[in-house]
């Protein structure tokens, strides 16, 4: 890749970052607090594209117009690496690795204004480029979600109180947290709504899933809650619901790592639209 | 003067080693692929809607978009490192005897507040600037998994286990300091071949800098993606009931989230919260899993690859490997 598509490579990808982080899309993909930092590294790709191009520009004029002088410096200096390179390398590499390394280098340098040799590698960086323009894949559902096992875990805090009134609407961490550890006994006579994403076990069981981030969607891990009671008989896995209902005293083990699954005795549900950030993140404070 | 300097070059350049119209090609290349990309959308989305597919992508996209913006901070530092801190510095500022600087830079790592994308091409330039591998060596391990970010990261997830914190952060130290002087024992320098760079010699600070700048994303980048794609298809692929058969017993347990922990190639700011879910797990073997994961993984040895050169990745990477697991083993059973 030589030096006119390696800036166009970095210019696209500085604008992808930052077309993902200006809008939601980035949410798909890493917890909120990334914005920042992911407009900064948009910017920095850009300016090293323009830089790029800028240099090289220059390095083109003024070979044009005075091409000894020009080149002389950037061709003793390659003459000088070549030499130590090849004294470093030689008793080391059997294979003559060293001399075409000298050698590539040694071209690298001397052909500043001409062609220049890059590592290919830098083609793999095409991929995930065309992955975030063309596909934009979507955040993570619930063929992750059932192949995880729920991330519930013991608050140390313990738990607020919720506020009064009749309906509480609720976050599904919150919710399995208070179900799990604290018996529900905040939750008891209460109607309750939570929000969540619809996944069927093999069973046919469907479970309303939260999938809670820390970092980015590798490390994403599901909170599972059971629905039991009024549920439809047909269900789509991936939509989002609103559960309204009420506590049951039901647990199940998630098969996968032995987590505590509560349930939820359901009166109604209803297909929500999907939140801005798809992922719970909670744990990030 | 200048003729007689200029003649070599001439010769070598007519090398058949490189195909010169793939060269000149390069962006027509890059405009083809796009377009490609662009005419078979259709298709290629179609293609993509299986589940599988579909989260691989995104984890594949998650991994990529979270690293970058570390990889963009580390790559600017060793930029600054590389062009702008005159080499004196660091002779005045590490300790003269080796054996010396590896703890004094282990100890260093502790206020880069990143990950580990942000730490190899740190630890390059400093190399190329005359720091002694061994002492860049521990910075490198050692940056990724104790500086205050991570801590507090481990603290969290681990709530009310507070010699979590305190057993990663000795293993984790433990194991940079010893790879150093281990490589101060034993390494030798020709194993350390770090790929051509382009030539700064000559040009100005200003293209100097940007010069590095760019061709440590284009080349640690292209290395990132690797290491996203392998992460991303045992995330996507490998089911988690394998795990489980694994954590009954002590030994095996220690190992198979240490080698999980190569394979997943979680950011170090967030293997905390992974490994605190992985409540089947015995603590010592989670531990392994914090120690294990920043020092190497798949990402990273891919990027080691690329900064320090292949016979030196993969030496160091075994090694580091085995005595991680080793450190955290005894650490875990002393202090979890």
């Amino acid at each position: 890749m030589n030096r006119q598509a390696q800036a166009a490579v970095l210019f696209l990808t500085g604008g992808a970052i930052l077309h993902a982080a200006l809008t939601d899309l980035y949410l798909r993909y890493v917890k909120a607090g990334l914005q920042p930092l992911l407009v900064a590294a948009g910017v920095v790709l850009i300016a090293t594209a323009a830089a790029t191009i800028w240099y090289e520009r220059r390095a083109a004029g003024t070979s044009g117009g005075d091409d000894i002088a020009a080149e002389a410096p950037a061709r003793t200096g390659a003459l000088a690496r070549t030499g130590a390179l090849a004294q470093v390398g030689t008793p080391a590499d059997p294979h003559g690795q060293a001399h075409t390394d000298a050698a590539a280098d040694d071209a690298e340098a001397h052909a500043h204004t001409h062609a220049h040799r890059e590592p290919r590698i830098s083609w793999l960086l095409v991929l995930p480029l065309l992955a975030l323009i063309l596909v934009a894949p979507p955040a993570l559902g619930s063929y992750s979600a059932m192949r995880t096992g729920t991330a519930l875990q013991k608050q140390p805090w313990g738990f607020a109180d919720l506020p009064a009134g009749g309906t509480v609407r609720l976050n599904l961490v919150d919710y399995a947290g208070r179900a799990a550890y604290d018996h529900g006994r905040s939750l008891d006579h209460r109607h309750i709504k939570i929000a969540g994403l619809l996944a069927l076990d093999r069973d046919g069981t469907p479970y309303l899933v939260r999938m809670a981030l820390s970092c980015c969607a590798a490390d994403a891990q599901p909170v599972k809650i059971g629905l039991t009671g009024r549920i439809p008989p047909v269900l789509r896995p991936d939509t989002w619901l609103e559960a309204t209902g009420t506590y049951t005293a039901k647990q199940t083990k998630d098969p996968l790592n032995d987590g505590i699954i509560p349930f939820l005795h359901v009166t109604e549900l209803k297909p929500v639209k999907a939140p801005r950030d798809p992922y719970d993140e909670s744990w990030n404070g | 003067m200048t003729t007689t300097d200029t003649a070599p070059p001439r010769v070598e350049d007519a090398e058949p080693s490189e195909p010169r119209g793939w060269q000149f090609n390069s962006p027509l290349v890059l405009i083809m692929l796009l377009l490609v990309g662009i005419v078979l959308q259709g298709p290629i989305r179609g293609a993509l809607s299986a589940p599988v597919m579909q989260s691989w992508m995104t984890v594949f996209v998650a991994v990529m978009v979270q690293a970058l913006p570390f990889l963009v901070l580390g790559v600017l530092l060793s930029a600054v490192i590389a062009v702008f801190v005159p080499p004196s510095f660091f002779a005045r500022a590490l300790p003269g005897r080796p054996a010396l600087a590896v703890p004094v830079a282990g100890m260093a790592g502790a206020v880069l507040p990143g990950c580990e994308c942000a730490s190899v091409p740190v630890a390059g330039a400093l190399v190329r600037r005359g720091v002694t591998p061994a002492a860049a060596l521990a910075f490198l391990l050692s940056a990724p998994a104790i500086n205050p970010i991570v801590l507090t990261a481990t603290a969290v997830a681990f709530p009310g286990k507070p010699q979590m914190v305190l057993a990663r952060f000795v293993a984790s130290l433990l194991v940079a300091c010893t790879m150093g002087w281990l490589w101060q024992r034993l390494g030798r320098a020709d194993w350390l071949r770090p790929p051509t760079r382009p030539a700064s010699d000559g040009l100005g600070k200003g293209a100097a800098f940007w010069g590095s700048v760019r061709h440590d994303v284009m080349h640690a980048g292209g290395y990132l993606v690797v290491g996203a794609m392998a992460a991303a298809t045992l995330k996507a692929v490998v089911p988690e009931e394998w795990l489980s058969l694994a954590a009954d017993n002590p030994v095996v347990s220690v190992l198979a989230l240490a080698v999980l922990a190569v394979l997943l190639s979680i950011c170090s700011e967030a293997d905390a919260f992974v490994a605190a879910s992985l409540t089947q797990f015995s603590l010592t073997a989670r531990l392994t899993f914090l120690v294990v994961g920043p020092m190497i993984d798949l990402k990273l040895f891919a990027m080691q690859t690329a900064t320090f050169g292949r016979e030196f990745a993969l030496r160091f990477a075994p090694a580091t490997f085995a005595l991680a697991v080793l450190v955290s083993a005894l650490v875990g059973a002393v202090l979890l």
